[in-house]
C-alpha cells in the first residue's frame, strides 16, 4: 500500500474533526455555543509533546495541507505537499504537523454551510464574520485537545502567515517560532478594494439570494467565478502571466466575439470554474473580510511594534519579489515592527516570477531557507525529547 | 576563523546588541555570539548568504546598505560593524552618519590602500593592487572606493567622528609593531572603533 506513494510523502491521510462544546465568544461580539474543527495531522508529538508545528492556510486553503485522501488518485496531494513530508522542509520526521480548517470554512469545520442549530438550516449569511483572533482562540483550544501547549512553530502563507502573527501576539507563551511568509501587518486600500469588487460579484449574482441559496437548490456561480478569477490576477505577476500565456490565442487568429480567446482568459475561467465546485460563496465573502479586518496593531494604538512587544516568539519573515498582492515593503514592514520591538528576526526576500502564489512553489532557495531554519527548530525542540 | 574577528571580539562587551552590515555567511556575529553573547541582527543583501546565516543560526534580515538603516532606531545598538564593506559601498558618508546614528559605537574594517605591496605595484608595475586583501581586478572588483588610513582618519576629523582605537594587521594579519610605527605603510588590513565626537 505505502509503495504507491512516493517516498517524501506523508502518504494517506485522514481528516479528523474535533468538537468544542464550551461557547466561544468572538470579536464581533456574537457568541458560537459550539462548533467543530476539522483537522489533519502527521508525524509523531515528541515525548514532551514539544514538536508540533502548526500549518495556517491561506483564504481559500483547508486542513488537507499534505498527503493524498484517495490512494488511488495521487494527482490531488495536500495544498503544500511540496514542503510538507519526511525530508521535505517542514521535515514530518522532525515534527508532528497539525492543519485545520479555519471557523467560517466551508471544509468540515463550523462555517456558513454548517447547519445552524437554532433553525435547523445552513447558517449562510447568518454566519457570523470571524475574525483571525477568533481562529487562533477557536485553535487554542485544539492544541490543547492534541496535548500542544506550546507549538515549535505556527507557519503559514498570505493570510495564513497573518495568523501566525496573530498567535504570537495572542499567546506569547505558546509559540516557540513563527514563519510568516508572503504576509502582510494589515490589509492596504488596495488590497480591499480588491476584495470588495470580489465580493460585489458575488452579492450581486441573481442565484445569491442574500446568501440563502442552499434553500433554493442554487450556487452563485457567476459570482464566485468572477470573484476568483479576479483573485487568480492578484496572485500572479505580470512578468509570470507574461511568460506562461502571453497573447497567444487559441485558435492562431482573433474571432472578433466574446468566447475565450486568449490563453490567459481560458485560464482564468478554468480556475474560476474549478473554483465553483470546490468553495462555497458564503465562505468567500467571509474570509476576505476577515482579511480586511485583520490588523493587530489596531489594539495597541497603530502601533504594530507594540503588539509584537508582547510576543516571545522568534520570527523568520520571507516574501517573494513579484509579489504584489503583498509585496515585499510589506514584508518589511513586518520586519521594522519586529525590530524595533526587540524581537529575534530574520528576513529573506526571494527572487521569483510567481507573484504571490511563489509561496506555494518549490522555488530551491526558498525551500533551502525554510530547511535550515526549521533543522534548527527540530534540533533544539527534539533535543530534550530524545 | 579570520584572525580580525578575534580582535573584534576583544573590543565587544558582552551581552551588549550589534548591528553587523554586510554580514556574509555570519561568521562574525556567530562567533561574537558564542564568546561574547551578543544579540543582534546582520544585514545582507545575497540570498545565498542568507540561507547560511539562518544554518549558523544568525539573525539576518535581507536588506541594501545603500538605502540607509531607516528601519533601525537611534542609539538602538550598542555596536554597528561593518568589517570588510565600506569600500564596497557607494554612499559611504551616509552610511558612516547612519552606522553612528544607529549605534553608540562603530567598527570598522578595510583594506589599506597605503599598504607598501599596493605602492610599489603602482609605483613598480604601474597597475591597480591585487593581492590577498584585495584580490579583484579593476575591473570586476566589487570594491568602488578605495583609500588609504591617512583618507580615512582625514574623513573621520572632517565629520568629528572621534577614533576610539586603531589596530592594524600587517600582511600575516597580525598586529605587528613595525606597523604600529608606520601603520599606512606596513598595515594591510586596518580596524578602527568609532565614537560620536
Amino acid at each position: 500500500m505505502a509503495a504507491l506513494f512516493p517516498p517524501d510523502s506523508v502518504g494517506q491521510v485522514t481528516p479528523r474533526t474535533a468538537h468544542f462544546d464550551e461557547p466561544l465568544a468572538l470579536d464581533c461580539g456574537q457568541t458560537l455555543t459550539n462548533y467543530e474543527i476539522v483537522y489533519e495531522t502527521y508525524g509523531t508529538l515528541n515525548a514532551d509533546r514539544s514538536n508540533a508545528v502548526l500549518i495556517c492556510h491561506a483564504l481559500s486553503g483547508d486542513h488537507h495541507v499534505a498527503g493524498y485522501h484517495e490512494a488511488a488518485d495521487l494527482s490531488k496531494p495536500g495544498w503544500w505537499d511540496n514542503c510538507i513530508g519526511p525530508g521535505k522542509p517542514i521535515d514530518t520526521r522532525e515534527f508532528f504537523v497539525v492543519c485545520c480548517n479555519n471557523l467560517g470554512g466551508c471544509k468540515g469545520s463550523t462555517g456558513p454551510t454548517s447547519i445552524n442549530p437554532d433553525n435547523r438550516k445552513p447558517y449562510g449569511p447568518d454566519f457570523p464574520i470571524v475574525t483571525v483572533k477568533d481562529w487562533v482562540r477557536s485553535q487554542a483550544r485544539l492544541a490543547d485537545r492534541l496535548g500542544v501547549r506550546q507549538w515549535a512553530a505556527v507557519i503559514g502563507g498570505s493570510l495564513g502567515g497573518m495568523q501566525a502573527m496573530q498567535w504570537a501576539i495572542t499567546f506569547p507563551e505558546r509559540v516557540r517560532y513563527v514563519l510568516s511568509i508572503a504576509a502582510a501587518p494589515r490589509l492596504s486600500a488596495q488590497n480591499i478594494a480588491f476584495n470588495e469588487v470580489a465580493r460585489q460579484a458575488i452579492l450581486s449574482d441573481p442565484d445569491f439570494h442574500h446568501g440563502h441559496y442552499y434553500e433554493f437548490g442554487v450556487v452563485p456561480r457567476r459570482g464566485l467565478m468572477i470573484a476568483r478569477m479576479l483573485g487568480h490576477i492578484t496572485y500572479l505577476s505580470e512578468e509570470g502571466m507574461r511568460a506562461k500565456f502571453g497573447r497567444e490565442l487559441r485558435e492562431g487568429r482573433p474571432n472578433f466575439n466574446f468566447d475565450t480567446e486568449f490563453e490567459v482568459e481560458s485560464y482564468l475561467r478554468h480556475q474560476g470554474k474549478a473554483f465553483v465546485d470546490r468553495f462555497d460563496a458564503n465562505t468567500y465573502l467571509l474570509m476576505t473580510k476577515t482579511l480586511d479586518y485583520f490588523d493587530p496593531a489596531a489594539d495597541f494604538d497603530q502601533d504594530l511594534s507594540a503588539a509584537f512587544h508582547r510576543a516571545q516568539a522568534q520570527f523568520l519573515v520571507v516574501s517573494f519579489t513579484s509579489d504584489w498582492r503583498f509585496s515585499p515593503a510589506r514584508s518589511r514592514e513586518i520586519v521594522r515592527a519586529l525590530v524595533r520591538a526587540g524581537r529575534e528576526v530574520s528576513y529573506a526576500e526571494i527572487p521569483s516570477t510567481y507573484g504571490h502564489d511563489a509561496f506555494l512553489m518549490p522555488i530551491p532557495l526558498y525551500h533551502d531557507l525554510l530547511r535550515s531554519y526549521l533543522s534548527r527548530v527540530a534540533g533544539e525542540v527534539n533535543a530534550h525529547a530524545a | 576563523m579570520r584572525p580580525e574577528l578575534e580582535l573584534i571580539s576583544d573590543w565587544i562587551r558582552p551581552s551588549t546588541r550589534v548591528l553587523d552590515l554586510g554580514c556574509g555567511d555570519g561568521a562574525l556575529l556567530a562567533y561574537l555570539h558564542e564568546r561574547r553573547q551578543v544579540n543582534g541582527y546582520g544585514l545582507e543583501i545575497d540570498t545565498a548568504n542568507i540561507v547560511k546565516c539562518i544554518q549558523a543560526g544568525v539573525n539576518v534580515i535581507h536588506a541594501d546598505l545603500e538605502a540607509g538603516l531607516e528601519d533601525f532606531g537611534d542609539s538602538s545598538f550598542d555596536y554597528v560593524l561593518m568589517t570588510q564593506t565600506l569600500q564596497a559601498v557607494r554612499h559611504t558618508e551616509r552610511l558612516l552618519d547612519e552606522m553612528l546614528r544607529v549605534g553608540r559605537q562603530g567598527i570598522v574594517t578595510f583594506p589599506n590602500f597605503g599598504f607598501w605591496r599596493c605602492r610599489m605595484q603602482i609605483a613598480l608595475q604601474g597597475l591597480m593592487p591585487v593581492g590577498k586583501t584585495l584580490p579583484y581586478e579593476w575591473y570586476n572588483t566589487p570594491n568602488v572606493h578605495l583609500f588609504t588610513l591617512r583618507d580615512f582618519e582625514k574623513l573621520c576629523r572632517s565629520k568629528h567622528i572621534d577614533i576610539l582605537q586603531r589596530m592594524v594587521l600587517d600582511y600575516a594579519h597580525r598586529p605587528w609593531r613595525g606597523a604600529r610605527l608606520w601603520p599606512n605603510l606596513f598595515g594591510e588590513i586596518a580596524l578602527y572603533r568609532l565614537g560620536r565626537a
